[in-house]
């Protein structure tokens, strides 16, 4: 028994469908954990990305080492880092929280990139005009870069959404009870694994296919120019 | 009001090693129309860019109706970007490649400096719009977005959007270089009509000499950073007085 359904061995279907309910369960974690995982990411790697094009090395320098260290240390590390040492410091979080924290830890490495690549697309040219023309800085940025950058950077975030999602699996190891974890668990209780790993894999394939195709049609939306100002 | 709108005085510009302008003098009066003609790297798009702010100098004074443009104050400090926000009012700048924003209607790239900057009501920065999109030959495209419009019209609307902010100066870079030749005369047009106000001062750097001869009153030949000859339009292309101004002028009617 798990999140209260019972599973039924009596049979490879019978089986299967018993445990669907607690897989979706799993399932409805991972799901959670890849949003806000995504939306830390997106957040911090606005701000990594503001940091590192400041004017002073005394910004820049160390948000782009941090960075640099974000990208180049294995998820579990930091996800080990975030849940064994922040708590020495007083700060005890959800094993959810913590997992959701480290994926938009280290996926904020790549949206800063992302970021940064979008912004300085938009040329000199747009921001001659506009300062030509008086705007300030802050409008500049806000009604003439931004908007066109978006369309850029959109599809670019969509694959690291999808990233995500594949890499919630490694939050099991504090315990989170995300999909894959879930699919173990059935099988260390049932003694059949094939079964339940096999519906994690096909249940994986319905989500980034569906987030993909989500994203597609967003990027299809958005026109090539930028987000349009009437 | 002094009539002179434009000074140069021993102005000096560098990109890193190189130095573009020499200790460049020159003046404008108030409502002159001035074009500049040189080859290509001689500095006279580096000439509008400091003008427009959008480049700095080393050394020497610009002033803008007399006012020194990069420095303030009575020790000649270097211009705060307060100072620069409220030189640059004065100016207007009409782009080679036209830099429209492309996410924005015909209509919202002339009004968002207005309303923003001058802090006009929507409404008004539309009546402004309106009444510059009809002398620009535009009425019917306000609500288009400039890839749906032709070069030509294109840089029509950054003329549009240029005027709108009711500069004293306007600085065109080579308004015609990016169109197909076609679309040349329909630009110009539009050029000529402003040439006809009184108090805007224009300067034009153009190839197209026949057009600088007929709305200018005064030509600068550019070469190497430095004004090589001046005159009247007249005087500078049926008789100049330096080799290298025939060469250039020679080479150019070769082309076309
Ligand atoms: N941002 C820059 N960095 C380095 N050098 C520059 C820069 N802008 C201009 N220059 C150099 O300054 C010189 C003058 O350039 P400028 O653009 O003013 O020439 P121009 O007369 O407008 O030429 P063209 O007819 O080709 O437009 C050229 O040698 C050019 O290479
Ligand atoms: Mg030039």
């Amino acid at each position: 028994m798990l999140f209260g359904f019972e599973w039924d061995t009596s049979g490879p279907l019978v089986f299967a469908i018993s445990i669907l309910p607690m897989l979706l369960v799993g399932m409805w974690v991972t799901i959670q954990a890849t949003v806000l995982g995504f939306f830390m990411a997106l957040v911090l790697g606005l701000i990594w990305a503001v940091l590192k094009a400041a004017p002073s090395r005394i910004v820049s320098w160390p948000a782009k080492a941090f960075t640099e260290f974000l990208r180049d240390t294995p998820l579990i590390v930091q996800l080990f880092f975030l849940y064994y040492v922040l708590p020495e410091f007083g700060i005890i979080l959800p094993a959810f929280m913590t997992g959701a924290l480290a994926l938009g830890m280290q996926y904020s490495a790549y949206t800063s990139e992302v970021y940064r690549a979008g912004l300085e697309a938009i040329g000199r040219d747009q921001r001659e005009a506009a300062r030509a023309l008086n705007l300030t800085t802050v409008r500049t940025f806000t009604h003439v870069i931004v908007p066109q950058a978006v369309p850029r950077i959109v599809p670019a975030m969509g694959n690291y959404l999808v990233s995500i999602m594949k890499d919630v699996p490694v939050l099991s190891v504090v315990t989170v009870l995300e999909m894959l974890n879930v699919g173990r668990i059935i099988g260390d209780r049932t003694f059949n694994y094939l079964i339940p790993l096999s519906l994690v894999g096909g249940l994986y394939l319905i989500m980034t296919l569906v987030a993909s195709a989500g994203l597609r049609l967003l990027g299809s939306r958005l026109p090539k120019q930028g987000i349009p100002l009437k | 009001m002094t009539d002179t709108i434009i000074k140069f005085d021993k102005v000096v510009k560098r990109f890193g090693d190189v130095t573009v302008l020499n200790e460049l003098d020159f003046t404008v009066k108030r409502g002159e129309k001035v074009s500049i003609i040189g080859p290509s790297g001689s500095g006279k798009s580096t000439v509008l860019r400091i003008l427009m702010t959008l480049e700095g100098i080393e050394g020497g004074v610009v002033t803008v109706d007399g006012e020194p443009l990069w420095h303030e104050g009575p020790n000649l400090k270097p211009a705060s970007e307060a100072h620069l926000r409220k030189m640059r009012a004065q100016l207007g700048m009409v782009f080679q490649s036209f830099n429209l924003f492309p996410h924005m209607t015909v209509l919202r790239n002339i009004t968002e400096a207005p309303v923003k900057v001058l802090g006009l009501s929507r409404a008004a920065a539309k009546a402004r719009a309106d009444e510059l999109l009809d002398l620009v030959g535009l009425a019917d495209q306000a609500a288009k977005y400039p890839h749906q419009l032709s070069g030509g019209q294109q840089q029509r609307v950054g003329i549009a959007r240029a005027l709108a902010m009711r500069p004293k100066i306007l600085l065109f870079d080579e308004p015609t270089s990016a169109l197909d030749p076609e679309l040349v005369g329909e630009v110009l047009n539009v050029i000529g009509k402003l040439a006809e106000e009184h108090d805007l001062t224009m300067l034009l750097v153009t190839h197209e000499m026949r057009f600088a001869r007929e709305i200018s009153d005064r030509v600068l030949f550019f070469d190497q950073g430095r004004i090589c000859e001046e005159g009247s339009p007249e005087d500078l292309f049926t008789a100049p007085t330096q080799d290298r101004t025939r060469e250039f002028l020679g080479s150019i009617l070769k082309e076309g």
